[in-house]
């Protein structure tokens, strides 16, 4: 890629535009520099596909959590862009577990202690995942 | 500011050390280049793809290329061991780099903190209130983080799995001879690119990549087709690689290589690399036509398929004959 190539996309999400990176190129004469970019709009597209995925999952629990079906910890999970497994490591359980968590029926009967630490993976209180309104939850 | 993390915050130690070095040079000498398409370990249900190799492989094999004193440490789950270490470093004044998951990093704009695990930052300092003074290769300017959050960070759970660990350096040599060190950069990261025997590692790993992606179609739902290929994207050009997957940055040590030795036939391995690397960035091109149409027309799983293999077969050609050169 030549200096004059490198893409100059802004990228509006995010605060993506806050930041920008480097790139290796080479010059006129073919020797290798950097250019400060702002972007492609070929990585923007892809960013932007996972946050829309990461909106419609969460989307998805809160629509399991209203019907019942859901706990507030899958919500959370989301939120923190966790799956099942990497929450398993944080609290010290079992990937099987951890889905088991996430059932409103088997939350129900959690011993405070585990939700406890479920609160101190998510930086919340217990209060919040106890108290937890689907329907004033933040999105992505 | 450098393109990519490791390499970036390796320069970063070795300058304040009075070392001159060059984000290229660092990544080269690290032998940085490389691939790996692992379909079994899953990252939010995408298989994990790679163009570098193991993070803290960079800064392991340019220290000892250089003959430079290092201290490499890990803390699996003791949080409080690991920050104690930390900050008695700091308080010293010696700078230190850490693994991180970019998910808690509060000073990064929020488009790129995903659950990552593989970023690593310099930390140079610690103000009264135990606020860290960071400096982030990938960014430009300087950034501060609260002790909470950079615990977080250095704890992060999931793929790779940081459990603290941080690296500094404790003494470096009156000579270096930076000559053999780039000689033995190269050589390493020749072996490690045409090795591996198998299909996840390496050159082989573009081609299983490329059978795999052929049956995206067949095998996946349209919405996990079109993650699993934007996730390649993101892999080759969002997360710091200074464009095509690190091959520019390749491109870039090559041609600083063939000054420092003399080599001028290493300068046209430059330039290919650099072809390379553009073929890498049109294939990005085209993976994200098929995002964007979803069923494209336009584009083929099969085209990104054919690509891939013909990238595979030009970098598994140049590494050939750059074990022929007498450097």
């Amino acid at each position: 890629m030549k200096t004059n190539e490198v893409p100059q996309d802004k990228g509006n999400y995010k605060n993506r535009d806050q930041s920008r990176k480097v790139v290796y190129a080479t010059d006129e004469k073919g020797e290798y520099t950097t250019v400060n970019s702002d972007g492609w709009e070929v990585e923007h597209l892809a960013t932007i596909q996972a946050w829309d995925q990461a909106k419609l999952e969460l989307e998805e629990v809160l629509d399991g959590i209203r019907k019942g079906a859901l706990s507030p910890l899958a919500y959370f999970m989301k939120k923190n862009l966790m799956d099942t497994g990497i929450l398993a490591r944080h609290v010290g359980k079992w990937g099987w577990q951890v889905k088991r968590h996430l059932k409103a029926r088997v939350f129900a009967g959690l011993p405070e202690s585990m939700l406890q630490r479920y609160a101190t993976t998510f930086n919340i209180t217990v209060a919040d995942i106890r108290n937890f309104n689907p329907d004033t939850a933040e999105q992505h | 500011m450098h393109a990519h993390c490791e390499s970036g915050a390796t320069t970063n130690l070795l300058r304040h050390y009075g070392v001159p070095m060059t984000e290229p040079l660092a990544f080269g000498i690290g032998a940085g280049l490389f691939f790996s398409h692992i379909p079994f370990i899953k990252v939010n249900g995408v298989p994990g793809t790679s163009y570098r190799s193991y993070p803290g492989t960079i800064f392991k094999t340019l220290m000892k290329s250089l003959h430079i004193d290092y201290t490499m440490q890990q803390f699996g789950s003791n949080e409080a061991k690991g920050k104690q270490a930390l900050d008695q470093l700091l308080d010293q004044g010696i700078p230190v780099g850490m693994l991180s998951g970019i998910f808690y990093l509060t000073y990064m704009p929020e488009a790129y903190r995903f659950q990552f695990n593989a970023h690593n930052l310099v930390a140079y300092g610690r103000k009264e209130d135990g606020t860290y003074l960071i400096s982030d290769p990938t960014l430009e300017g300087l950034h501060e983080i609260a002790p909470e959050d950079m615990q977080k960070a250095r704890f992060a759970k999931g793929f790779p799995e940081p459990k603290g660990k941080l690296y500094y350096i404790t003494g470096v040599p009156q000579q270096l001879d930076m000559e053999q060190a780039i000689k033995k950069g190269i050589k390493k990261n020749i072996w490690l690119y045409t090795s591996p025997p198998i299909g996840i590692f390496g050159n082989k790993a573009i081609h299983t990549l490329a059978r795999k992606i052929k049956t995206y179609p067949d095998k996946l739902t349209d919405r996990q087709a079109v993650l699993y290929v934007g996730n390649i994207i993101r892999m080759q050009e969002e997360i710091g690689t200074g464009g095509g997957g690190f091959r520019f940055l390749y491109a870039a040590f090559l041609q600083e290589a063939a000054e420092i030795l003399g080599k001028p036939e290493l300068k046209e391995f430059s330039q290919r690399m650099t072809a390379i690397g553009d073929q890498w960035r049109n294939f990005a091109y085209s993976a994200a036509r098929i995002c964007k149409a979803r069923k494209s027309d336009l584009v083929s799983y099969n085209d990104l398929s054919d690509m891939l293999h013909q990238i595979g077969h030009d970098e598994l050609r140049l590494f050939n004959e750059l074990k022929k050169v007498n450097i």
